[in-house]
C-alpha cells in the first residue's frame, strides 16, 4: 500500500493543476509586475484574476479587499499590529487561550509593552463562553482576534456572531481562518469581520503565500513599507507565481467545498467511529458537534503521541500529535491544556486531518494497524496492566517528578 | 521528525527488557509529567553480591524515552549496584549513539530512575536534585531553570555572562532574546534593571583584549589564559580542555573528560574559538589535537 497522508492541517499537497498554472510565471512571465514590457504584461492580469478567485472563495465584496502576504503568520501579525497602531489609545486585546502561536506570541510581546491581553478560556469541549466575551468588549479594546477553526481539534468558533457583537461595541474584529478557508463555506460580505487571515499551503496552494482580507474602510497601518504593491498596504515585489497558484487553489476549493463536507467528512467519521469502537480508553477531543469536516483529534490514554507517530510512520501513515515531545517543548499542546485534558491523555493525542486526495481504503488501513500500535505501546506503559489501565492509575503509579 | 540515530530506533522498535521484573526487589519511579515522560524501573538484585540480575522498564514517553529506558536496562544488567550508581546520563546517550539536545532529558530520566531504584533497594529515600525548565539553548541543551539559578547565584547581568557561566547562547546565538528575557525577569525580581551594555561580572573579564602586536610566546600565553578562564565551565560538566600546540592561526586542543567524545564537543570548540577571537582580535581556528597528528605527523600525547 502506498503511503497515507493524514496530516493536511499541517500542510497539503499542491494540486497538480495549481502547479501547471504557476510554471509559466517562472519561465515566461517572470517580469516584475510593475515593469512595462512584454515579460510583465501578463502578470498584472494573472494577479487580478487570482484576486478574484480568492474573493469568490471567501465571498468578500471587493477584490481590492484582498492583500497578498507571504503566509498566514504575516497576515496575523499585520492585522494585530495594524489595529494597535491605528488606535494608539486602545490598550486591550481580546483573544483566546487556544489560538495559534502566530497570534499568542504577538500578544505576549504586546503584553510586555504594557497591553492588557484578555485570553478567553474554553470549556472541556473547547467552546467559548459568549457572555464572558460580551463583558470584555469595551471602548478600550483595540482588536478581537479569534480563530475561525482550531488547528488541533477542528473546533469551530462562532466568529460571525462574535464579529457582530464586537461591531456593536465599535471594536475591530480579526479572525485567523487559516484552517477554515476552503473547508467550510463563508461569505464575508454578510459578516462584520474586519480582517481575516488565510494561508495558501493549507488548501493545496504552495507554501509561502497568504492573504489578509481587509474590509474596505477598516482603519489600517501597513507592516511592510517601501513600495506601492498591494496599493501600498504590503510592500514587496509580488510573489506572482504563488499568487496565481493560490488563485487556482481557491477556485478548486470552492468547487470541492461540497465534496469536503460530504465525502471527506464521511472518511473522517468512519475513521473516528472505527477507532473509538475498536480501541478502549480513547476519546475524541474538541466540540464534536461543531467541527471542521476533515479533522479528528483523538486522545489515546496512557501512551505518548510521539511513540504512536513513530509506529504509524513505520506503517506508512502520516499524522501529528499534541504531545510535548513532537514539538521539542516541554509542555503538551496548549489547546489540550486549555480544555483541561489530563496529562496522561493530552500526551497521547493524535490528529488525523484529511483532504480530497484521501480515500476510504486509506481509512481502512489506519483502522487495521492502529489497534495494534496502541496495544504495543500500552504494554510498555506503567499505567497499563494487561487488558486495562491499572486500578486508580494516578495513585498506582506516582513517580517522583522532576 | 527528530533525527534519531539508528541505535535509538533499534531500541524503540525492539525494546529490550520491557515490562516489570516479576520478583523485583528494587523499584525506581521517576518522571516529568509536563514533558510527558514517566518511567518505572524494576530490578532483581542478588542480595549477596549486589549484582543486578534482571532489569525491566515500563515507560510512558516518546521514542527516545523508550529507547533510553531500554538501553539503560541493557547497560546495568550484570553490574553491581556500586558500578550502576556511576552510570551517567551521558553513558546512556552515548550507548544510543547520541540524542537530540531536546531529548537529553530522556537520558537524565533514565539515570534518575536507576538512582531511585538503588536507593529503594538500600532502604533510602531518593530525592530529585534538579528541576527541569523549558529548553532555551538548543546547542548545549541548557534549560531556563538552570540559567535562572546561575543568574541568581553568580549575580549575572548580561547575555555574555550567562554564556560564560552556563555555555547557553555560546553556539548559534539564536536564543539570546530568550536569555535576555530571563535576565530581565530575574533582575526585576532583585529590583535591578537589565542593561544589555552592562559590564560583564568579575572573574571572567579579567583577560584584557589584545591591542598591541604580541611576540609568539606572549600570544601562546594569552591563548592559554583564555582557555584557563573557560575551564571551570567545562569542568562543571565533567570535561576539560588543554592547549597542545599553536601553529600560525590554528590552536590545537585536547578535549578531555566528559568532553572527549561528547556530541557537543564541536559546539564547545566553536565557543572556545569565538572567545579566543574576541580576546586576540584576530582569526583563530581551534582544532582538536587529533587533527594535528594527521597534518604534521607529530606524536600527540
Amino acid at each position: 500500500m502506498k503511503d497515507i497522508y493524514l496530516d493536511n492541517n499541517a500542510t497539503t499537497k499542491v494540486d497538480p493543476a495549481v502547479v501547471d498554472m504557476m510554471i509559466p510565471y517562472f519561465l515566461e512571465q517572470y517580469g516584475n509586475p510593475s515593469s512595462i514590457h512584454k515579460f510583465a504584461d501578463g502578470v498584472a492580469k494573472g494577479l487580478k484574476h487570482a484576486r478574484q478567485q480568492v474573493q469568490a472563495l471567501i465571498g468578500c465584496e471587493h477584490d481590492s479587499e484582498i492583500i497578498f502576504t507571504s503566509c498566514g503568520t504575516e497576515s496575523n501579525s499585520t492585522a494585530i499590529l495594524s489595529a494597535i497602531k491605528a488606535q494608539p489609545n486602545k490598550k486591550e486585546i481580546i483573544t483566546t487561550t487556544v489560538e495559534h502561536p502566530a497570534i499568542l506570541s504577538v500578544c505576549d510581546m504586546l503584553e510586555k509593552e504594557g497591553y492588557t491581553i484578555h485570553r478567553m478560556p474554553v470549556d472541556k469541549a473547547g467552546r467559548l463562553n459568549l457572555n464572558a466575551y460580551k463583558n470584555l468588549l469595551s471602548n478600550n479594546v483595540a482588536i478581537v482576534s479569534v480563530m475561525w477553526a482550531n488547528n488541533e481539534t477542528g473546533t469551530i468558533f462562532p466568529v460571525e456572531e462574535m464579529a457582530d457583537m464586537a461591531n456593536a461595541e465599535g471594536v475591530m474584529f480579526h479572525t485567523d481562518a487559516v484552517q477554515a478557508v476552503g473547508k467550510i463555506p463563508m461569505n464575508l460580505q454578510y459578516t462584520k469581520i474586519d480582517m481575516l487571515s488565510l494561508s495558501g499551503h493549507k488548501l493545496h496552494a504552495p507554501k509561502g503565500i497568504g492573504v489578509l482580507y481587509l474590509r474596505r474602510g477598516t482603519r489600517y497601518r501597513a507592516l511592510l513599507r517601501g513600495g506601492h504593491q498591494e496599493r501600498g498596504r504590503r510592500a514587496g515585489t509580488e510573489n506572482s507565481a504563488s499568487i496565481v497558484g493560490l488563485g487556482k487553489a481557491c477556485e478548486l476549493a470552492l468547487e470541492f467545498i461540497k465534496y469536503e463536507n460530504t465525502q471527506v467528512k464521511a472518511m473522517r467519521d468512519r475513521l473516528e467511529r472505527g477507532l473509538t469502537d475498536q480501541i478502549p480508553h480513547c476519546f475524541i477531543t474538541g466540540d464534536i458537534y461543531n467541527r471542521l469536516p476533515n479533522t479528528t483529534d483523538i486522545a489515546f490514554e496512557y501512551i505518548e503521541g510521539e511513540s504512536i507517530l513513530m509506529l504509524l510512520n513505520k506503517a506508512g501513515i502520516a499524522a501529528s500529535s499534541g504531545s510535548a515531545c513532537t514539538s521539542g517543548s516541554l509542555e503538551p499542546s496548549h489547546v489540550m491544556r486549555a480544555m483541561d485534558i489530563p496529562y496522561t491523555a493530552a500526551h497521547g493525542t493524535i490528529r488525523f486531518s484529511f483532504s480530497r486526495y484521501n480515500d476510504m481504503s486509506e481509512v481502512d488501513e489506519v483502522l487495521r494497524v492502529m489497534p495494534g500500535i496502541v496495544a504495543t505501546l500500552r504494554k510498555l506503559s506503567p499505567y497499563w496492566d494487561g487488558n486495562g489501565p491499572v486500578a486508580d492509575p494516578e495513585k498506582a503509579f506516582a513517580p517522583v517528578y522532576a | 521528525m527528530w533525527d534519531y540515530s539508528d541505535k535509538v530506533k533499534e531500541h524503540f522498535f525492539n525494546p529490550k527488557n520491557a515490562g516489570a521484573v516479576v520478583d523485583a526487589n528494587a523499584t525506581g519511579e521517576v518522571g516529568s509529567i509536563s514533558c510527558g515522560d514517566a518511567l518505572r524501573l524494576t530490578l532483581k538484585v542478588d542480595d549477596d553480591s549486589e549484582i543486578i540480575l534482571e532489569a525491566g522498564f515500563q515507560t510512558f514517553g516518546c521514542g527516545s524515552a523508550i529507547a533510553s529506558s531500554s538501553v539503560l536496562t541493557e547497560i546495568i544488567k550484570g553490574m553491581t549496584l556500586d558500578e550502576a550508581a556511576k552510570v551517567t546520563n551521558q553513558d546512556i546517550a552515548d550507548q544510543l549513539e547520541g540524542l537530540p539536545p531536546e531529548k537529553m532529558h530522556c537520558s537524565v530520566m533514565g539515570r534518575e530512575a536507576l538512582q531511585a531504584a538503588i536507593a529503594n533497594y538500600r532502604g533510602e529515600v531518593w530525592t530529585d536534585d534538579h528541576e527541569e525548565g523549558a529548553l532555551i539553548c538548543k546547542c548545549f541543551a541548557i534549560d531556563a531553570v538552570m540559567i535562572e539559578e546561575m543568574v541568581w547565584a553568580n549575580k549575572l547581568r548580561t547575555v555574555e555572562d550567562v554564556t560564560n557561566f552556563t555555555k547557553a547562547g555560546g553556539g548559534c546565538a539564536s536564543c539570546h532574546e530568550d536569555i535576555e528575557a530571563i535576565l530581565e525577569k530575574v533582575l526585576a525580581e532583585k529590583g535591578e534593571k537589565f542593561d544589555p551594555t552592562a559590564a560583564p561580572v568579575e572573574a571572567i573579564t579579567k583577560i584584557a583584549a589584545v591591542k598591541a602586536p604580541l611576540t609568539n610566546l606572549q600570544r601562546i600565553k594569552k591563548i592559554e589564559q583564555v582557555l584557563e578562564s573557560l575551564r571551570p565551565a567545562l569542568m562543571a560538566d565533567g570535561g576539560d580542555v588543554e592547549l597542545v600546540e599553536v601553529l600560525g592561526n590554528t590552536a590545537y586542543v585536547n578535549m578531555t573528560g566528559a568532553c572527549n567524545g561528547c556530541q557537543m564537543a564541536a559546539m564547545t570548540i566553536a565557543g572556545i574559538q569565538q572567545r579566543l577571537m574576541e580576546v586576540m582580535g584576530e582569526f583563530i581556528k581551534v582544532v582538536p589535537a587529533s587533527e594535528m597528528k594527521k597534518l604534521v605527523n607529530i606524536e600527540v600525547v
